[in-house]
């Protein structure tokens, strides 16, 4: 496996913890590992080459310990980019009861390259907009 | 990145701003469909406008006009408005506070309305952005599904999941832009359960209704939204909790994964 799948694993693992985190936890605490630490996982794919942003796949990270217990998470890069997460260990279930918000920041969303197209939220007014996520997709594809 | 030759155009109207992305290099039926569709816009602004004294919508209001000497489409909003109003036992109201007000529903329709002017033209691939309550049609490139991003109610700047798909209506209700201002019908003071309800469904004037009424209803939504079809729901509480329906992971990001 390549250092940038398991970076992204590690980094997913991250993520999820954040999103699992109560709103009284600062993100700081969920930190992802540093990446020079990440675990290496087994590849249940095939990395399509070595290059980071081009690799297609599954992937399954390692398991990471935490104060909250273990996270194992799997992802699907298709071309580099991060397309699906599934979450095989760690704390979660069907929604059958509350959880705490979850909250992608722009840093994680840059960290996994999601590509937005739209955001949808409450209707922003016409001067709401100029500072909203949606105006800077506008803009950035002008 | 924006595929080579797609079009982006954002027009104010409403009150707010509407968002076109088509994907794709444009022919000139979709310019000409384009301009039609903001013309559109404007139009329904300026007939069902509650904030233009002399709007149809204001007249019929007050009484000076009847149903009958309206644009046929404002027939056509408040027999929506009565549907929904039917649909959710009476949690959508078209006349929150009293006062004949179809703008829950005016929105939505109107920006489906304009997808599908866009579609009969020939843009199969594109999204209309009405002010955060979107209508997808088609995918973002060949094979990619569209991404929308679903605001964090209550961490500006950031999103609270993503929604992925092809053909995608996506509709949010809450209180992070305007404060609270959906009407609970049944007491007539402002809903105050949730922060933010987003739905998922394919077609925008039913999903933008439906989150309305579900906002309005607060964590009660729950179970009644389970029962609708095609329809899946992801909503953060006023105290910072989520929750969302079971099929919703089939659309979105959330903790509980696949």
């Amino acid at each position: 496996m390549n250092r940038a799948v398991a970076a992204t694993t590690a980094t997913v693992a991250g993520l999820f913890l954040m999103l699992a985190l109560k709103p009284h936890q600062t993100p700081a605490a969920a930190a992802a590992p540093p990446a020079g630490s990440a675990p290496s996982g087994s590849p249940s794919g095939t990395p399509s080459a070595p290059e980071h942003d081009r690799t297609s796949g599954t992937f399954t990270g390692d398991t990471i310990s935490t104060a909250r217990g273990p996270v194992q998470v799997r992802v699907t890069l298709v071309k580099g980019r991060l397309t699906t997460i599934a979450v095989l260990k760690g704390e979660h279930d069907e929604g059958a009861s509350a959880h705490a918000v979850p909250r992608l920041t722009q840093e994680a969303l840059a960290a996994q390259s999601a590509k937005i197209d739209a955001v949808s939220g409450a209707t922003f007014t016409s001067q709401g907009y100029i500072s909203s996520l949606q105006s800077a997709l506008d803009r950035a594809n002008d | 990145m924006t595929e080579p030759g797609a079009v982006r155009h954002a027009e104010h109207a409403m009150g707010t701003v509407f968002s076109f992305d088509i994907r794709g290099a444009p022919t000139r039926a979709v310019t000409r469909a384009l301009a039609d569709a903001v013309a559109w816009l404007h139009r329904v602004d300026e007939v069902f406008s509650t904030y233009r004294p002399g709007s149809q919508i204001s007249r019929l209001g007050r009484g000076e006009l009847t149903e009958q000497q309206c644009d046929p489409e404002v027939a056509e909003v408040l027999e929506l408005c009565r549907a929904a109003a039917r649909s959710s036992d009476g949690w959508f109201s078209a006349t929150p506070g009293g006062r004949l007000d179809p703008s829950a529903v005016v929105k939505g329709w109107a920006v489906e309305r304009a997808s599908q002017l866009l579609h009969d033209a020939g843009a199969r691939h594109h999204s209309i952005n009405g002010g955060g309550d979107i209508q997808t049609r088609g995918e973002a490139a060949p094979g990619q599904p569209w991404q929308i991003g679903v605001a964090h109610p209550l961490c500006p700047g950031d999103l609270t999941t993503v929604v992925t798909g092809r053909d995608l209506a996506v509709a949010t209700s809450g209180t992070a832009e305007r404060g609270p201002h959906i009407l609970n019908p049944r007491t007539d003071r402002p809903a105050t359960d949730l922060a933010s309800i987003t739905l998922v469904g394919r077609h925008l004037t039913e999903v933008d209704t439906l989150a309305t009424a579900a906002f309005a209803m607060g964590d009660a939504a729950r179970e009644w939204l389970r029962s609708l079809d095609g329809i899946e729901a992801f909503a953060v509480t006023a105290d910072a909790q989520a929750w969302w329906t079971p099929g919703f992971a089939a659309y979105g990001w959330c903790p509980a994964g696949q």
